[in-house]
């Protein structure tokens, strides 16, 4: 049973996110990439698979770009066999990096796809699907718990209200990952170091990326802030506005 | 412009409040630019569609009353190529995250995420996503037809529920290859308490930073006579219990105070407090989108406060 886990770097929320000259793009030039949170769960929940016996393999794969050799490394360190980056292009949206995985995936032997439910910019629709609709194979997304028995698998799909329902899968499959069993571990910075002195990535060329979204961006700002929050300014004020509201 | 298709929504028999979002704005949109609001049902909520007045007509899938993201998604694709809607309404939900982008995909046709609104001129619609934690809303400006996915919470419920006796119409789709199969729907374990009744709440985000420091927020809770809650992360970090999460996945609460303690305020989180009566928060990021939603906020770190808040109290 293999697993190929799909990961992607997004800008870090915590910094502070600037529109760039175009008014429709993020300036990327004072911002930390990480991985995606959602595409650690997914890698997390491979690796627990693996872990449990029920998985043999597991590569990870993403596109290559600042930060990729190193996001790579770190997934095998964390327990992933190999890695493999896409060259060869620039994928502008999710459809032509679900392009991009798609050709390369084309070739490759899998029994099931990871990938991140979402991320926090996929503007024109969630990775997972995508690729589904691409390979033409079964995608189930907010996906939390997987199981493996025999060429199938049963996974749990989050509803509101901390409902799930429970779904067999045909595989091969791909799944949107919300949330693993467990947090995402983290590699020490020893056994990276060592993996990036022993192992190395294997490159893949991403071939046509296809016409993408169909659409574009006409703007991109923060919101407007409207009249928003009464700001207060000490914990006094704090008291003051929760005694009036009843609360002491 | 053409006609709208709103994909409804439903769980146990009931529909869910954003179809009742989705089905308000369509009702908008075609008051403004033409067309006709279509509702979508699946399995026998057809038989409830007198709930869906303010549909101009409903079509009915018919198929399994239990959502399947296979057969969902390949009868949607067979009424979007027979029946050439401008717009189709899909909740960004687990449900829709499915259905939209395989949909859109496979008919190459665009689909755009985290709609908080959608507005059309002619045959153009113009889409604003709350991107990147809510931090960016991103204009698409795209021609129709179009895949279009509803924040949950961005529109009023009520504004379109409304009653009627819309026409329904039999819609015979394909239904996939079985690739993919319901099982069980599976509830939620029993909670400690219900967070939905709590009449205040000290809810906790990402900030806290570590399981143990948790504590500080139950001694707040305590003080206060509230009920703890939490966002996401806490959850998926095993901190804290499922039945205490507030938003997408979790739950909508309305208590009368709802004090965030470094909580940044994604939608995904807001979408499940937005109704409470008086949002506080307390977040060292004074650009946190909570700050948008909160009708009071502070910007100085949460344990400072907390303390402070609790000693004072005390």
């Amino acid at each position: 049973m293999k697993i190929i886990v799909l990961l992607k770097q997004v800008p870090d929320l915590v910094e502070d996110l600037e529109v760039d000259a175009s008014g429709k793009t993020l300036d990327t030039n004072d911002i930390k990439f990480k991985l995606n949170e959602y595409d650690d769960h997914a890698l997390e929940e491979a690796i627990l698979l693996k872990e449990s016996g029920a998985v043999d393999e597991i590569i990870a794969m993403a596109v290559d770009g600042d930060g990729t050799d190193k996001m790579l490394f770190t997934a095998i360190a964390k327990g992933a066999d190999g890695a493999v980056k896409l060259t060869g292009g620039n994928p502008a949206d999710s459809h032509q990096l679900g392009k991009a995985f798609s050709n390369v995936l084309a070739s490759e032997s899998y029994d099931m796809i990871f990938t991140g439910v979402q991320s926090v910019d996929d503007r024109d629709g969630q990775l997972g699907p995508i690729i589904g609709s691409y390979l033409r194979i079964p995608c189930v997304s907010v996906v939390s718990g997987v199981k493996v028995s025999g060429d199938t698998a049963v996974i749990h799909k989050e509803y509101s209200g901390g409902m799930m329902g429970e779904f067999e899968v045909d595989l091969p499959a791909v799944l949107g990952i919300q949330a693993a069993k467990q947090s995402p571990r983290y590699a020490p910075v020893s056994k990276i170091r060592q993996v990036q002195e022993t192992m190395s990535v294997i490159e893949a060329s991403m071939g046509e990326l296809g016409s993408g979204s169909g659409s574009s961006v006409a703007s991109m700002a923060p919101p407007e802030k409207g009249a928003g929050a009464e700001m207060l300014e000490d914990v006094e004020a704090l008291i003051d506005v929760l005694k009036d509201k009843g609360v002491i | 412009m053409g006609d709208i298709l709103v994909i409804t929504e439903h769980l146990k028999g009931e529909f869910q409040d954003i179809t009742f979002e989705m089905l308000g704005k369509a009702k908008e949109l075609t008051g403004i630019s033409g067309g006709q609001c279509v509702a979508v049902t699946f399995g026998s909520m057809h038989g409830k569609a007198d709930e869906l007045g303010t549909a101009d007509s409903v079509i009915s899938i018919g198929g399994s009353d239990d959502y399947n993201p296979e057969s969902y998604a390949v009868a949607v694709q067979s009424l979007i190529r027979a029946k050439s809607p401008s717009l189709i309404m899909v909740g960004f939900t687990s449900m829709g995250m499915d259905i939209a982008s395989s949909v859109a995909t496979a008919l190459n046709i665009p689909a755009v995420s985290y709609c908080a609104n959608i507005s059309a001129s002619g045959s153009e619609f113009s889409c604003t996503s709350s991107m990147y934690g809510g931090k960016m809303n991103v204009v698409t400006n795209v021609e129709g037809p179009v895949l279009a996915m509803v924040l949950a919470g961005s529109y009023n419920a009520e504004t379109g529920r409304v009653s009627g006796l819309p026409d329904v119409e039999n819609f015979s789709a394909d239904s996939g290859s079985g690739n993919v199969r319901f099982m069980q729907l599976i509830e939620p374990e029993d909670a400690d308490v219900d967070i939905t009744q709590s009449n205040i709440l000290v809810a906790v985000g990402r900030g806290i930073g570590s399981k143990d420091d948790i504590e500080i927020a139950e001694e707040l809770a305590e003080v206060l006579d509230a009920d703890l809650a939490c966002s996401r992360p806490l959850v998926d970090a095993g901190w804290m219990s499922k039945s205490r999460q507030v938003g997408k996945s979790g739950l909508k609460v309305k208590p009368k105070v709802y004090i965030a303690l470094g909580i940044s305020g994604a939608p995904e989180h807001i979408e499940g407090m937005k109704s409470a009566s008086t949002i506080i928060a307390i977040n060292t990021d004074k650009n946190a989108p909570i700050f948008d939603v909160a009708h009071y906020g502070m910007t100085e770190d949460l344990f400072d406060v907390v303390e402070e808040l609790v000693e004072e109290l005390e």
